[in-house]
């Protein structure tokens, strides 16, 4: 009951599904706001999920059988030998690519709601996507006239970034 | 949905005009800048930067000639935009002036400075503006993140960088208790849009959510005007920022931030206000004066007096909105232009990598460079709040705001802490003029920019020492613009409306 | 329709000569500095007279408001002017006889050192008090007021290497704020009980008041206005200060000490009428204040010696003059002779600056005599001033003294008698100093060098002229005396006929009613009287009062002219009587035994070494040192270290958010 009040509640978030004398508690309640009663599926559900987990984990240990070994122990059970630090220290170079690409990827997500709606924008959404496309590409100028996408020169020829 | 209804008109790019010209001006800069080298840049973006903030003041008289809604009521051009448009583009102007000399001084590479001078400026400009929370919210990241850049700006001093990550971590951490306060509002509400969730706020009941929006979006828009508790970075973030920048972000995102809370607070009919600012004025006050009282630094002693007068600033948000608003836009352009004035001085005097920051670098500059010390010890009495500097008058109106509101406590503890902070800055001319100089190096001359900087700023503290009528007329009349609900928004449309 | 007077460039124009000057005069030249400074003070009179003549063309009183200043709540200040029939008399006053000392000084300063500042500061006067004049609130006036004062001080102390000058600038700044605080009182109460200090508003929330039969606010009002008018025109007991004033330069004496500043506080007064003329005590006291002034400052001046010293107890004298006229509702006579005053008085002081110029800056009477031959000029127009000021008709100083004493009598007798005796007085000191300077032999040394040293810039001294000998002053301080001479003589001629009364009618038209329980106060307004008999007693009177002025120059004629040595034997006769005058009545010491020690005793052993050091200082000092460990605790909080800033963030957030939940809950 429990599992499909959720459901339904989540869907048009009125009390129907609960029965009628928990539906009449909720409804007078003397609570003056019904926000967090409204909420309170939500709360069912982070504590059924929280429940869940921790009764699996705690069964496991519990139940369990347990015999460690070296190999067993070691961070990679696949029995690769770690070597060095885990901190290990990357080329900048990889942060500013990543971070570029998450950038102008993002961007890029905005053309598909775009493109849904292209036919009612009519020519003012082309026109739009125009400028949108214009003040991206100035970005895109700026990083590459600055060298950001230099891979091979360390430090390129205008300066760090 | 209707086509009609999605595609904006004319008049909506109109109230967004100062903020479309900051962007194209920012973006010529950054098509420009890489195609020049290092010095030409520096000048070319920097005359652009300036010629930019100029044209957008223009462009907030032209939108201030057809005030209202744009964007689907997201925008709203009001008198009371327009006093915070005109304060930003102006203290724009005159940080730009100052850099020109701390850029080539620092040797610091100009273009994309002055790109994000005028991004951040696009963003604070749009947050007084904004009347949605969402757009609130972008503005403020737009805002916020050109200022991360900013401070570690000084690429070679360690300090610099430190600074940068501090104010980028501590930021992005405080902005996600604005977005969460602002979720929790319109759970609360059922809106983003500031008057709309001002109706339901207005209507009687108030839920407990509401409270804990506002808490929540308070600790965002705390920590950027560094009010205490929220004012931990303070010290350390100025004193490594480049001083053109301090002076900047000591300011402008103050005034929009001001300006948001101003909105949230009084349009929105926040639940709680009293004693949320009772409580956080008090301790910013305190915090900030008494922190300053040991500083040797110049650059953080000025940090402390920001978080201080962010809580003289913040007794104006407590008293009626007929009183308060208008002190507390007064405040916000008199502190801005005190402060990027004394600023501006200590970015001059500073030098190559900043040097001469701490107080026993100020002895004997009375002797040495009488009309700097001069001018610097004008922007202290007005940041003491001594008659016939606009110090002066902001503290008047605010605390006769307050008492005007009964808050006679809290009132008192702002007295006190006025006393209290007359020392550390008295203690600076004291040093100035009174104290035999350590070394006497010449202070550089003071170059054409930079002084029209200085007289800039001085002109404007004296005239709100001195005439502070108009501007308090002013601010008077955009009262109405936030308690009275004199704009109806528009019915439905797009994200703001749920049942 | 009312033209645009643009009535802010008035004052504006000496404000940015003193501007110029100030910020450049250093670097400029002698003859720079002079044409900057009379440019600017020549184009507000000419300002003045272009005004003057839109005059007819205006709906009065004319307000120009320039930009709003404060705002209280309901009560507002402006930069604003005010402008009627009061304001253009003292306007053409300040500006013209202004610009005539200017042109002056420019002869009269050239070998000083501070040239530049000198000019400075006359501008800088004449702006403040033109500020005073033309304000249309009592803030804005109360702003001209202290600026004057700034400017009389800083003028004051112009020799400021001398002792004696920082002195008595001190002293002038100090008696007039005791002035002032009086002032400021009025102002409060003005505030409190009408909540406007504009002109027009306190008329209208004024006029409907009946007037006081006894001590109410009104008179409150009008008694501490009056004290601090006593302050600015040297009245009893404030009036000490105007004779150390004379230590600054001799154009400032004539300017500011004679013509306009001391004149401020009857403007205000007369200004202030609607109140005054509700407030019959204060009238009586404005009258007594005037009268006894009038009567002891002109037995001071008989005694003087100094040549300066002379005329400002003749200026206190006159003022108290004026404050009768003030006292007993005459206020247009009051500012009648106001002008005649500020014409044969500035001229006075001029004639003295060219006399002490002329015997190489003597200013002791016994050591001149004689000059009438050598400095004709100089004679001349200080006959035609002293002339005006003794009353002898047909002069200014006749019609404006002899108005005052008629309005003077019909209120009370008393006042008229000690007027009579004052204008007795008057006449015999002023011949007295005319002999003295003019007539006999020359009785200092032959060649005008003095003890001086040379060239100092401390000295208001004229003996580095490289010429010996007494020498007639050159045309540029010449030609103002001429012209203040005709001025003093035909002056007064614009009185004949009631016409100057008639012209500032509209402006003290009373306005006062009485209110039927009160029926026996003492009415302000002329009583129809018998028209013959009055003007029988007027014919009488006006006799009488030229009979004391012809008497007066007989005797002193009698005693300085024909037997000099008969003063000193009157003098040894009246041995106690004549010391305690030529001491001033010991007025200074008595103050300073009853005022300034005690102050002093006082503020040394309670204020000082009691309250701030014993207490101030021990609880700042205490305070600041635990506000200095707070601090540096607090200091520890700021570790640098990123995670602690962003848990202090977080705690913070969190006592915020469950404050808020707890208000929340707690509200319902």
């Amino acid at each position: 009951m429990c599992a499909q009040c959720l459901t339904l509640f989540a869907l048009n978030s009125s009390l129907e599904c609960f029965p009628n004398s928990v539906a009449n508690y909720i409804d007078l309640a003397p609570m003056p706001d019904n926000y967090f009663v409204r909420y309170l599926p939500l709360l069912i559900h982070f504590l059924v999920a929280v429940g869940f987990a921790s009764v699996v984990v705690t069964l496991s240990w519990l139940i369990g059988y347990r015999r460690p070994s070296r190999a067993k122990m070691s961070p990679y059970e696949c029995g690769m030998t770690p070597i060095g630090d885990t901190q290990s220290r990357f080329s900048v170079k990889f942060y500013l690519v990543g971070m570029l690409f998450i950038l102008f990827d993002v961007e890029a997500v905005f053309l598909y709601p775009w493109a849904v709606i292209l036919r009612k924008l009519k020519m003012f959404g082309f026109w739009e996507m125009f400028v949108y496309i214009a003040i991206f590409l100035v970005g895109f100028f700026y990083i590459w006239k600055k060298g950001a996408l230099d891979w091979a020169a360390p430090s390129a020829k205008r300066g760090e970034v | 949905m209707n086509p009609i209804q999605i595609i904006p008109h004319a008049a909506d790019y109109v109230r967004i005009l100062p903020e479309l010209v900051l962007s194209v001006f920012g973006m010529i800069i950054m098509l420009i800048d890489p195609l020049l080298d290092d010095r030409r840049s520096r000048s070319l973006s920097g005359a652009l930067a300036l010629v930019g903030s100029l044209v957008a003041i223009i462009a907030t008289w032209m939108q201030s000639q057809s005030p209202g809604l744009g964007f689907w009521n997201m925008v709203r051009v009001d008198s009371f935009s327009i006093f915070f448009h005109f304060l930003i583009a102006s203290i724009t102007a005159i940080v730009i002036l100052m850099s020109y000399e701390y850029m080539s001084v620092q040797e610091i590479r100009g273009g994309e400075y002055y790109g994000l001078i005028l991004f951040g400026a696009c963003g604070m400009m749009l947050m007084s503006s904004a009347v949605e929370l969402v757009l609130v919210f972008i503005a403020l990241e737009i805002s916020s993140i050109s200022t991360y850049v900013l401070a570690g700006f000084r690429r070679r001093a360690a300090i610099s960088a430190e600074s940068s990550v501090k104010y980028f971590l501590l930021g992005s951490f405080a902005t996600g208790f604005f977005l969460y306060g602002v979720a929790l509002m319109f759970g609360a509400t059922g809106s983003t849009t500031i008057d709309a969730i001002g109706n339901v706020l207005r209507s009687g009941h108030i839920p407990v959510l509401a409270y804990m929006a506002i808490a929540f979006m308070f600790v965002g828009l705390g920590f950027k005007v560094a009010a205490a508790p929220f004012h931990i970075w303070t010290p350390d973030v100025y004193e490594g920022a480049p001083s053109p920048v301090v002076a900047f972000m000591s300011t402008a995102p103050k005034a929009a931030v001001f300006a948001v809370l101003l909105r949230v607070l009084f349009e929105a009919n926040a639940p709680g206000r009293i004693w949320l600012i009772w409580v956080t004025a008090a301790l910013s006050m305190t915090l900030g004066n008494i922190g300053a009282l040991v500083q040797d630094n110049v650059k953080r002693l000025l940090a402390y007096s920001s978080i201080a007068h962010a809580g003289y600033l913040l007794v104006a948000f407590a008293a009626l909105p007929e009183n308060g608003i208008p002190a507390a836009m007064f405040y916000t352009a008199a502190y801005a232009f005190t402060n990027i004035g004394a600023f501006a001085v200590v970015s001059h005097f500073g030098g190559a990598g900043e040097r001469r920051v701490t107080m026993e670098d100020y002895a004997g500059l009375g002797k040495r460079s009488p009309l700097l010390a001069a001018t610097l010890t004008l922007f202290l009495l007005s940041l003491i709040g001594i008659p016939m500097t606009a110090g002066f008058f902001a503290k008047f109106y605010v605390f006769s705001a307050a008492i005007k509101a009964n808050l006679v406590g809290l009132t008192v503890i702002g007295f006190l802490n006025s006393a209290i902070a007359a020392y550390y800055y008295l203690r600076i001319i004291v040093v100035m003029y009174m104290r035999e100089e350590r070394d006497d190096s010449p202070v550089a001359p003071v170059p054409f920019a930079l002084g029209m900087a200085l007289a800039l700023s001085l002109f404007a503290t004296m005239y709100l020492g001195i005439l502070p009528g108009r501007m308090l007329d002013y601010a008077s009349s955009s009262v109405s613009d936030l308690v009275a609900p004199a704009m109806q928004t528009m019915p439905v449309q797009g994200i703001a409306q749920v049942h | 329709m009312t033209p645009h007077l643009h009535l802010w460039l008035i004052p504006l124009l000496p404000l940015a000569g003193a501007a110029i000057n100030g910020f450049f005069g250093r670097r400029f030249s002698r003859q720079a500095v002079s044409t900057v400074a009379l440019l600017f003070s020549g184009a507000a009179f000419a300002m003045a007279l272009w005004v003057a003549g839109q005059f007819s063309s205006l709906t009065l009183p004319y307000i120009e408001t320039l930009a709003p200043w404060m705002r209280a709540g309901s009560f507002q200040v402006d930069f604003a002017f005010y402008f009627d029939q009061l304001s253009l008399v003292m306007l053409m006053v300040v500006t013209g006889v202004g610009f005539l000392i200017h042109i002056y000084s420019v002869g009269y300063m050239w070998t000083e050192g501070g040239f530049y500042r000198f000019f400075t500061y006359l501008n800088l006067f004449m702006f403040f008090m033109l500020t005073l004049i033309l304000a249309s609130n009592y803030l804005l006036m109360f702003i001209g007021w202290e600026g004057v004062g700034l400017a009389s001080y800083l003028l004051i102390g112009f020799f400021f290497l001398k002792d004696s000058a920082a002195a008595a600038g001190k002293k002038a700044f100090i008696v007039n704020r005791v002035g002032d605080f009086g002032f400021l009182i009025a102002l409060f109460l003005l505030i409190k009980h009408f909540g406007s200090l504009n002109y027009a508003d306190l008329a209208g929330s004024i006029s409907p008041l009946h007037i006081e039969t006894s001590a109410g606010l009104l008179t409150a009002i009008g008694i501490l206005l009056m004290v601090g008018a006593a302050g600015k025109s040297a009245q009893i007991p404030l009036y000490v200060w105007l004779p150390d004033a004379m230590e600054g330069p001799t154009p400032v004496s004539a300017l500011i000490h004679a013509a306009t500043m001391v004149t401020a506080g009857v403007y205000m007064v007369s200004r202030s009428h609607v109140i005054f003329e509700r407030a019959p005590i204060a009238m009586t006291v404005v009258a007594i204040i005037g009268t006894l002034t009038a009567f002891f400052a002109a037995t001071i001046g008989i005694t003087q010696t100094d040549i300066k010293k002379v005329l400002a107890y003749s200026t206190v004298s006159q003022l108290g003059y004026m404050f009768i006229g003030c006292g007993v509702g005459a206020f247009s006579a009051g500012i009648f002779h106001l002008m005649t005053h500020a014409f044969f008085k500035g001229l006075l002081f001029l004639a003295a600056g060219s006399v002490i110029h002329a015997v190489g800056g003597e200013q002791d009477m016994r050591k001149m005599g004689g000059l009438r031959t050598k400095i004709p000029w100089t004679f001349w127009t200080m006959t035609a001033g002293t002339f005006a000021i003794a009353g002898i008709p047909p002069l200014a100083g006749f019609f404006s003294k002899d108005e005052i004493l008629w309005q003077a009598s019909r209120v009370s007798m008393i006042y008229w008698a000690v007027g009579i005796l004052t204008a007795f007085l008057t006449s015999f000191y002023m011949f007295r100093q005319w002999f003295m300077t003019f007539f006999g032999e020359y009785r200092g040394e032959q060649h005008g060098h003095g003890s001086h040293s040379h060239g100092s810039p401390g000295h208001d001294s004229h003996d580095n002229h490289g010429h010996g000998g007494v020498h007639e002053s050159p045309a540029v301080m010449l030609a103002p005396l001429v012209i203040l001479a005709i001025l003093s003589v035909v002056g007064g001629w614009v009185g004949i006929g009631n016409r100057f009364e008639n012209f500032l009618a509209p402006v003290f038209h009373s306005t006062a009613t009485i209110s039927a329980d009160s029926f026996d106060a003492p009415s302000m307004s002329a009583e129809p009287k018998n028209e013959e008999a009055g003007k029988s007693t007027e014919l009488l009177f006006t006799e009488i009062s030229v009979g004391v002025g012809v008497l007066g120059f007989l005797l002193a004629w009698q005693l300085y002219y024909r037997r000099p040595e008969l003063p000193a034997e009157i003098a040894l006769k009246l041995n106690g009587l004549y010391h305690t005058v030529l001491h001033k009545y010991y007025v200074d010491e008595i103050y300073a035994a009853i005022i300034v020690k005690p102050l002093i005793a006082i503020s040394t052993v309670v204020f000082w070494k009691g309250i701030d050091r014993g207490m101030i200082d021990a609880t700042l000092d205490g305070s600041a040192e635990g506000a200095r460990e707070v601090s540096d605790t607090m200091r520890h909080m700021q570790s640098g270290n990123i995670r602690s800033y962003a848990g202090w963030v977080a705690a913070g957030a969190a006592c915020i958010i469950v404050f808020m939940t707890w208000m929340a809950v707690g509200t319902r």
